[in-house]
């Protein structure tokens, strides 16, 4: 047997021994795990399917051994990531430490800060949340007038963000502060971090389209933050924002939670029926469902090939803004395609005997994709700049 | 509608306008419509007492109008306000009952005045709009009918005094023989309701017939004929619901509009980018076609296919426009266009929920493909 060989195997075993049968079925966002220091598990199976992939380093597994991770290469990482598919494995771990603030320590933390964040990112400990928005500052990032004053050892935190997912279920915030008022809007701003329990940080919660509320409103009245919890220098921020930013879009392009939720056509067959062809039992719909099920293959390619390209050791850079852009459109489509299958049925919410449950809400929510994380529009100003080099 | 606005029907739209801005300001129509009544009786009575229902009905049939045009009218002021109140309920059981004849005089006439709540139940878990997908039974005896079955998603069945039924007194499920339908009064034995909030606000129902048994002139029609009503009765809803859609667009069309000139965003007002000064012309113009779509399906042609063409072109743009002018206003307002605070947000969810309610855009097309054929 090869190296790879054997390495499949041995993760095949070590599957099947660790893996609980709960945890290998399709997964609610009820039933996700964020980890956290108030995190409730739904049940042991959870908690131990966390804890022993942490101990392997699997909830990060390209990440170096010395910070969490599992220390493989980019053939190891796709072996566990198609052996995880083949079982059907939940993920043991969602968070924004590992798909946004990880990535960015492990290009501009110290060594200091790698040892001490990212360690607690892998196992799960500390809930991340992201402080970028604020109410003058959407799609123009870098207006972010949040300020942060110099006190010696500390800066002293004020200001208000918004949108901030999860702010109130979150335990520290990676955070763009203006520290330099002086100096030009690009590079005024430092990224700090700090524990969303400091004197001073409050949220309330913002009520959505869909009755939930998934995030919040964030204050910051005088937040005493150390000076060491700035990643990179001071007025560096912004460079480090956007690094960020294109390890968000991947993940949210990428997303097992928009690919991973109801099958179109099974639905479709399921609320609309065949006819005597064994064919969906209404043509139009067939014909929309077969136009999407074409883009979502060609899409399921593109980024097989990007997964590639980056388990090979690159960055994706701007070319994250067209996964974004491409897997949240095709997912809006994908919502409205189950929305169109459960007809009369979709109007009411999961409790009422709604035959497609889940599509309600899921369509709803569908609708911020395309706004966060950035816009479509502002993803294809990026694409324009960045890859078709137009004049600005 | 601003096509043929004589006198009496710019006083109708003046008034109406007026009340419903006053009534349903966003905050206590949210309250209102996400309530477990779904809706405001109080108010119901006032709407009763202004003689709003009447525009619905023609002077036979108790009314003063019953021209489409003045059912758009009233439709797109509803939409314009969010009214979760039971207005097509009362068109559409409003007008089975005049099909039903003498029997029915009393109930048509609590209808019309609004005295009385009118709901319908056409829909049934498996039927995806089709109306002759009916498996619900009923079945003749000496005193009268029995009825069994469920009707789906009937909107406002739990406040209605009467709800008009479709069931099958012979054949299979799709065939349009052997149908009937059946105005069955609320609290008779054997009925009972399931309701659950929309989506959108307001509330709607399951209605489970058990072994329901009614007297012999609860029959509306049967046979051919009772399918043939329940065209022309779809037709009403197709009408009533594209103007509710097109009052909505044009509320979210100002809204919009507004926002792009307010939010600033890079140091400028958002709608300086072309791109989405672009996008907001392209809304506009579609809405100014939809109105042109629901104006030709007002005229209510005389010639059944021409009507059901027009009816459904009217329904289908409303759906495909429907559905791209909630995409659009919520992502031209970027985050604060998912809160429920912003009042884009009700109108989108209301806005696509139209295109769940008697037949959905693929629905209409298809109905438009094979009326031409027998054109
Ligand atoms: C579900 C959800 C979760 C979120 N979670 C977080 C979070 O955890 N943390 C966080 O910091 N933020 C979060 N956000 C905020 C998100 O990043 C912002 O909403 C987004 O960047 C857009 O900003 P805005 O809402 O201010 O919209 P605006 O920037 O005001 O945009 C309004 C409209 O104008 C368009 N527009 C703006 N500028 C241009 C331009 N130059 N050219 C063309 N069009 C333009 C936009 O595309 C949009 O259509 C979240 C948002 C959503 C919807
Ligand atoms: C069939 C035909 C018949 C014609 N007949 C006549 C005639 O009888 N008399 C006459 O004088 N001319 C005539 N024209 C010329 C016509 O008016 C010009 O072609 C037209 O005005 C566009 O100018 P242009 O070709 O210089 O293209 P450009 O102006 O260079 O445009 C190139 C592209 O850029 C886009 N563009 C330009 N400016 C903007 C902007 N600000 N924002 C966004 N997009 C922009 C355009 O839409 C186009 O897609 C005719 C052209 C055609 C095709």
């Amino acid at each position: 047997m090869s190296e790879v060989e054997i390495f499949r195997s041995e993760v095949k075993t070590w599957l099947a021994d660790h893996c609980p049968p709960e945890m290998r079925m399709p997964i609610t966002d009820d039933e996700i795990c964020w980890g956290g220091r108030d995190f409730v598990f739904i049940n042991n199976a959870q908690h131990s399917w966390l804890n022993d992939m942490a101990a392997k380093g699997w909830t990060v597994p390209a990440w170096p051994k010395a910070y969490g991770g599992g220390g493989l290469n980019g053939d190891e990482q796709k072996i566990l990531a198609e052996e995880l598919g083949h079982i059907n494995a939940r993920s043991p771990l969602q968070s924004f430490g590992i798909s946004m603030l990880g990535p960015a320590l492990l290009k501009y933390g110290s060594e200091q800060q790698k040892l001490l964040y990212l360690p607690q990112i892998a196992r799960g400990e500390i809930r991340w949340c992201q402080g970028y928005s604020e109410p003058d500052a959407g799609s123009d990032l870098a207006s972010v007038k949040t300020k942060g004053v110099d006190d010696g050892d500390d800066f002293i935190v004020s200001g208000q963000k918004v949108w901030t997912s999860y702010a109130d279920q979150a335990d520290w915030i990676f955070c763009l502060v203006r520290t330099e008022p002086d100096a030009p809007k690009h590079r005024g701003i430092s990224f700090l971090l700090f524990d969303m329990k400091s004197k001073g940080v409050s949220t309330k919660p913002i009520k959505l389209i869909s009755g939930s509320s998934p995030f919040c409103e964030t204050f910051f009245d005088e937040v005493r933050v150390p000076k060491t919890n700035i990643i990179g220098g001071r007025g560096e921020g912004w460079t480090i924002a956007k690094y960020l930013l294109t390890h968000e879009r991947e993940m949210i392009g990428s997303s097992d939670l928009l690919f991973g939720g109801d099958d179109v056509c099974g639905t479709a067959r399921d609320a609309v029926g065949l006819n005597d062809d064994g064919q969906l039992d209404d043509a139009i719909l067939r014909a929309e469902i077969g136009n999407f099920i074409v883009d979502e293959m060609a899409f399921d390619a593109h980024m097989d090939m990007t997964k590639g390209y980056m388990r090979a050791g690159n960055q994706l850079g701007a070319r994250s803004a067209e996964l974004k852009y491409l897997g949240t459109e095709l997912n809006k489509t994908r919502q409205s395609l189950l929305m169109a299958s459960g007809g009369a049925n979709a109007l009411t919410w999961e409790d009422a005997g709604n035959i497609v449950p889940q599509a309600p809400r899921a369509w709803l929510r569908s609708k911020g994709n395309s706004i966060e994380g950035g816009t479509s529009e502002i993803m294809l100003s990026i694409l324009s700049k960045a890859i078709l080099k137009m004049p600005s | 509608m601003d096509f043929k606005l004589n006198e009496d029907r710019r006083m109708l739209d003046e008034t109406l306008t007026r009340f419903l801005a006053d009534k349903y300001e966003i905050t206590k129509r949210n309250e209102i419509a996400y309530s477990d009544a779904g809706h405001d009786a109080n108010i119901w009575k006032e709407i009763a007492e202004l003689g709003i229902i009447g525009a619905l009905f023609t002077e036979d049939e108790g009314g003063f109008s019953g021209e489409g045009f003045d059912i758009a009218l009233v439709f797109e002021a509803l939409g314009k306000a969010l009214c979760p109140e039971p207005f097509l309920g009362a068109l559409l059981a409003g007008k089975a009952l005049v099909a039903g004849g003498a029997d029915h005089a009393t109930m048509l006439e609590d209808i019309v005045t609004g005295a009385k709540i009118g709901a319908v139940g056409f829909e049934e878990e498996a039927s995806h709009y089709e109306l002759a997908h009916v498996a619900s039974k009923a079945t003749k005896n000496a005193d009268g009918y029995e009825l069994d079955g469920v009707k789906s998603v009937v909107t406002h069945a739990q406040i209605a005094d009467v709800i008009i039924v479709s069931a099958r007194l012979s054949g299979d499920v799709d065939d349009t023989a052997g149908l009937a339908l059946f105005a069955v009064p609320a609290g008779v034995d054997g009925l009972s309701i399931r309701d659950y909030n929309n989506v959108d606000g307001g509330r709607a129902g399951e209605v489970i017939l058990s072994k329901v048994k009614i007297a012999s002139n609860a029959l509306i029609a049967e046979g051919e004929a009772a399918f043939a009503l329940l065209e022309t009765l779809a037709g009403y809803a197709h009408l009533a619901l594209s103007a509710e859609g097109l009052g909505i667009m044009e509320v979210m069309k100002l809204q919009t509009l507004e926002f792009l000139k307010l939010r600033t965003q890079f140091g400028v007002p958002i709608g300086k980018f072309q791109v989405l000064q672009h996008r907001m012309v392209d809304l506009v113009l579609e809405i100014e076609q939809a109105r042109s779509a629901v104006i030709n399906a007002a005229t209510l042609s005389d010639d059944a296919v021409i009507r059901g063409k027009n009816l459904s072109a009217a329904k289908l743009t409303i759906g495909e426009t429907g559905h791209k002018v909630a995409e659009e206003a919520i992502q031209l307002h970027g985050g604060i266009g998912m809160t429920w605070e912003m009042p884009v947000s009700h109108y989108a969810k209301r806005l696509v929920m139209i295109d769940h309610q008697f037949g959905d855009e693929d629905y209409h097309l298809a109905r438009y493909i094979e009326l031409s054929k027998s054109a």
